[in-house]
């Protein structure tokens, strides 16, 4: 170690901004990514409290004030642009979370920095187009930003189709440019990714050390490495779709034109085909990072660690073959609809073995509640009460009455904004003192968890009352039956926007008060590559293959 | 919340047996501090909730299991209290059990589901009545496929209109749901819904009915629902059709066979006479009902 600390003063190590627009290191790229993604959450989080200060109560609250302030509009075209804007901060609220938030931060962020460790490998296998995949995300970002900012529907701005930009809505229903600048935008993220995933699929098939064979491969790599395989199949189906929502918007093609031979649901199986896919791209990587984390705090091997890594290649598999379960009341046949409820439920079944395995790890262990661990219970129990709800969501006779409802908000909140946003929160604890080398306060971080914990949930839960009653999604009012839930679960995301500022005080207070984490803070039971070097890990790793036995 | 509290008062105010009451009255929309489904007023809906509660007996008990697995962990496993970690990282027969206990648990739910679904695709009887609701930004138009086809628009019901729609309760009439021009539909009849969009996709959806269909334009949707008792029930469109999603409410009116027959005649010439009519009669048998009680 203190070998690679000298020869460090070697390198040609650049500095200033050189060193992080030209960067070439994944550790820097990370990083970078790490930032973005933290920008990015706060942006996309600031748009989900705005909806809930809208919802809050009964009636028009905020969205035609802020209509006002932002596009100048006055009296009933404040109101109707208000109405506009809500569903545009809909939608952005979902494509920044997805595209600019969690991805960024699982796979460009913790994947990057910790995979070609974990394995033993240097550097990523391709470390420009690393940097190439990094730096097309802020002008795809800046485009979906921009795009709120210019005309869609007459009297509105902004892309107000949802994330799902179904069509028509987003093709004759809003003939202005925010769309077109929308689907540019998730055109340059869709590269970025599948630029990212061709690199970790290069990095970890071929450069994993001496002696690690995949059977040894710590489970976050084989989670990126699935993850990769997702993206890598899924993306470019969404870039056809869009590419002809676009062709349709400007060049009179009639993909998805009606009257005119095309055939609206083409685009929702195509969407849904890259869709599913999408949300284990989401939770994948962060089931790697529980596996690590249980395993560390309870100073116990993953159990299973065989079945935990094919149960997730076999969430990846069958997460293809399960898209039309988003799509039971669009008319699609009783076989069919059989046939998607049954590979639907199929899923529960590897999720249910990892469930089981972290418990299992943790059983005879000897567990200590550091704040990574505290994340990691909270993501096994809140991801197991949206795996329930998605069990029943996937019949189609049940989900009838609950399709497009308040519940599949509670439901896919549950697995993803307190499953993967956990685990995002339980990785940057865990990893915090190895990439900067400074321990946060844990007191801080404990009370960062526990607001998140009683806020999120107050957000969340009450919103399955609100499906089961009949409110649909989307709406930027609602019937007064509506009010009392609606009231909680916006007093809930107060609580989680102040626990946002509880992490941020945490990470300035971490940098500010530099106390030394050493190689390894968590002891014997962080047995994984990264924890044999020093904190933060020199700018090249590995000169010399650790061998692994 | 000046609405949230004033309905709330009201509900102060008929005490517990309001609820009942209500139930009876007015047929069925969303109340307030509902945590379940809407109360059926089909028997497929019927159907929908007990499968519903069904699923229940499954997914509380192993959230539970988990939870208190987990908790067992936190105390037990805890590192003050057992220090020395145990190296154990395999055990077939568990992990044989937490893969064959979930299939069978699937299993268990599958069936039920897959005869619910069937159900919902099995009308017991041939539809005796046939209605085409069709999605516009931002209302809807029914279509009576009856000997003289006619048609009407129904749209949310502003404020202003109230009084002269003599739609002034607002519990009966509530805002955003109630319509200009309700769907009317005979009781215990096999009803068929034919359902399609001019512009964007919209869902015409009816949570007491347990019914729930994409409008898609260029496509023609069927569905049907068996309405047991007369009443006024409300739903919202359920896709995001743009800027007024929130306000093209579905109301339908089920009223008996007889006053159907008289609404029929008139309305093929005169929609908004017979709905007149209608609510005319049917404010008298209420009375009539109350003065009896």
């Amino acid at each position: 170690m203190a070998e690679a600390a000298a020869h460090d003063h070697g390198d040609h190590r650049p500095h200033g901004w050189v060193r992080w627009v030209y960067s070439t290191n994944h550790k820097d790229i990370g990083t970078l990514y790490l930032i973005f993604a933290i920008m990015a959450g706060i942006i996309g989080g600031a748009l989900s409290v705005a909806i809930r200060m809208e919802l809050q109560e009964p009636g028009i609250q905020i969205f035609s004030g802020l209509a006002q302030m932002v596009y100048g509009m006055q009296g009933d075209a404040a109101i109707d642009g208000g109405k506009s804007m809500y569903n545009a901060f809909g939608a952005a609220h979902g494509l920044i979370m997805i595209f600019f938030m969690v991805m960024p931060a699982l796979i460009g962020g913790f994947a990057n920095w910790m995979v070609p460790i974990m394995i033993g490998a240097p550097d990523m296998a391709f470390p420009r187009m690393n940097n190439i995949s990094f730096w097309l995300l802020p002008p795809a970002f800046i485009l979906l930003l921009s795009s709120m900012f210019v005309p869609s529907a007459p009297g509105a701005f902004g892309v107000g189709g949802g994330w799902t930009i179904y069509p028509p809505l987003s093709t004759s229903g809003q003939p202005g440019p925010a769309m077109d600048l929308a689907i540019l935008s998730i055109h340059i993220a869709g590269a970025s990714s599948i630029l990212g995933a061709i690199n970790f699929i290069t990095t970890i098939f071929n450069m994993r050390a001496p002696g690690m064979t995949l059977h040894k491969m710590p489970l976050f790599a084989w989670a990126v490495l699935i993850t990769a395989f997702l993206l890598l199949l899924s993306l470019p189906v969404l870039a056809g779709a869009i590419t002809m929502l676009l062709t349709d918007r400007n060049f009179g093609t009639a993909f998805f034109v009606p009257d005119q031979g095309g055939d609206p649901l083409l685009f929702q199986h195509l969407f849904w085909f890259f869709g599913h896919p999408e949300v284990y791209i989401l939770i994948l990587p962060g089931f790697g990072i529980i596996s690590h984390i249980v395993s560390t705090f309870s100073k116990k091997p993953v159990f299973g660690y065989l079945g935990m890594a094919y149960a997730m290649v076999a969430i990846g598999a069958v997460g293809f073959i399960v898209w039309a379960h988003h799509m039971y009341t669009t008319g699609l046949s009783l076989d069919t609809q059989r046939y998607f409820v049954f590979a639907t439920m199929v899923i529960a079944v590897p999720t249910g073995v990892k469930i089981f395995s972290w418990i299992a790890t943790m059983w005879g262990g000897s567990i200590s509640f550091k704040p990574p661990m505290l994340w990691a219970l909270g993501f096994i129990f809140l991801f197991t009460i949206g795996g329930v709800t998605g069990v029943q969501l996937a019949n189609a006779g049940l989900d009838r009455s609950l399709h497009d409802t308040y519940f599949v908000i509670a439901h896919f909140h549950y697995v993803l904004s307190l499953g993967a946003v956990f685990a995002i929160f339980a990785g940057w604890y865990y990893w915090f003192p190895k990439m900067t080398g400074y321990m946060y306060s844990p007191v801080i971080a404990n009370t960062h968890f526990w607001v998140t914990f009683v806020g999120v949930n107050l957000i969340f839960f009450p919103q399955h009352f609100l499906g089961l009653a009949g409110m649909p999604r989307r709406t930027v009012d609602y019937p007064d039956a509506f009010a009392g839930w609606n009231m909680i679960s916006s007093y809930g995301s107060y609580i989680a926007a102040v626990g946002v500022a509880i992490f941020l005080y945490g990470v300035f207070e971490a940098f500010q008060k530099k106390r030394v984490a050493g190689a390894n803070p968590w002891g014997e039971g962080a047995t994984t590559l990264e924890w044999q070097l020093p904190s933060p890990p020199p700018f090249h790793q590995w000169e010399q293959l650790p061998k692994i036995k | 919340m000046r609405k949230f509290l004033a309905s709330a008062k009201f509900l102060a105010g008929t005490a517990a047996s309001a609820v009942l009451f209500s139930g009876a009255a007015r047929a069925d929309q969303p109340r307030e501090w509902e945590v379940t489904f809407q109360a059926p007023a089909t028997e497929m809906m019927r159907q929908i909730e007990r499968f519903g509660n069904y699923t229940m007996w499954f997914i509380v008990p192993i959230t539970v299991l988990v939870l208190v697995l987990l908790l067992v962990c936190i105390v037990k496993f805890r590192a003050s209290a057992n220090p020395v970690p145990s190296k154990t990282s395999h055990n077939t027969l568990i992990e044989v059990i937490w893969t064959v206990g979930p299939v069978i648990v699937l299993l268990l739910i599958a069936i039920p589901s897959f005869q619910l679904l069937t159900a919902q695709y099995t009308p017991p009887e041939e539809a005796k009545l046939t209605v085409k609701a069709t999605g516009n930004q931002w209302n809807w138009d029914y279509e009576y496929q009856v000997d003289k086809t006619f048609s009407f628009n129904s749209a949310v019901l502003q404020d202003g209109d109230r009084a002269k729609a003599g739609k002034e309760d607002r519990a009966l009439y509530p805002r955003l749901l109630a319509v200009d021009n309700e769907l009317v539909v005979p009781v215990s009849t096999t009803t068929r819904v034919l359902i399609t969009a001019t512009d964007v996709i919209h869902s015409f959806a009816v949570p007491s009915f347990g019914i729930k269909m994409d409008a898609v334009p260029g496509r023609t949707n069927e569905t049907w629902f068996k309405a047991e008792k007369e009443g006024l029930y409300y739903g919202q469109c359920s896709q995001l059709c743009g800027k007024d999603h929130a306000f093209m409410p579905i109301a339908v009116r089920v009223v008996s066979d007889a006053q159907f027959k008289t609404w029929l005649e008139t309305a093929k010439t005169d929609v908004p006479a017979a709905n007149k009519a209608l609510m005319a009669e049917i404010d008298g048998t209420n009375k009539i009902a109350a003065a009896g009680n």
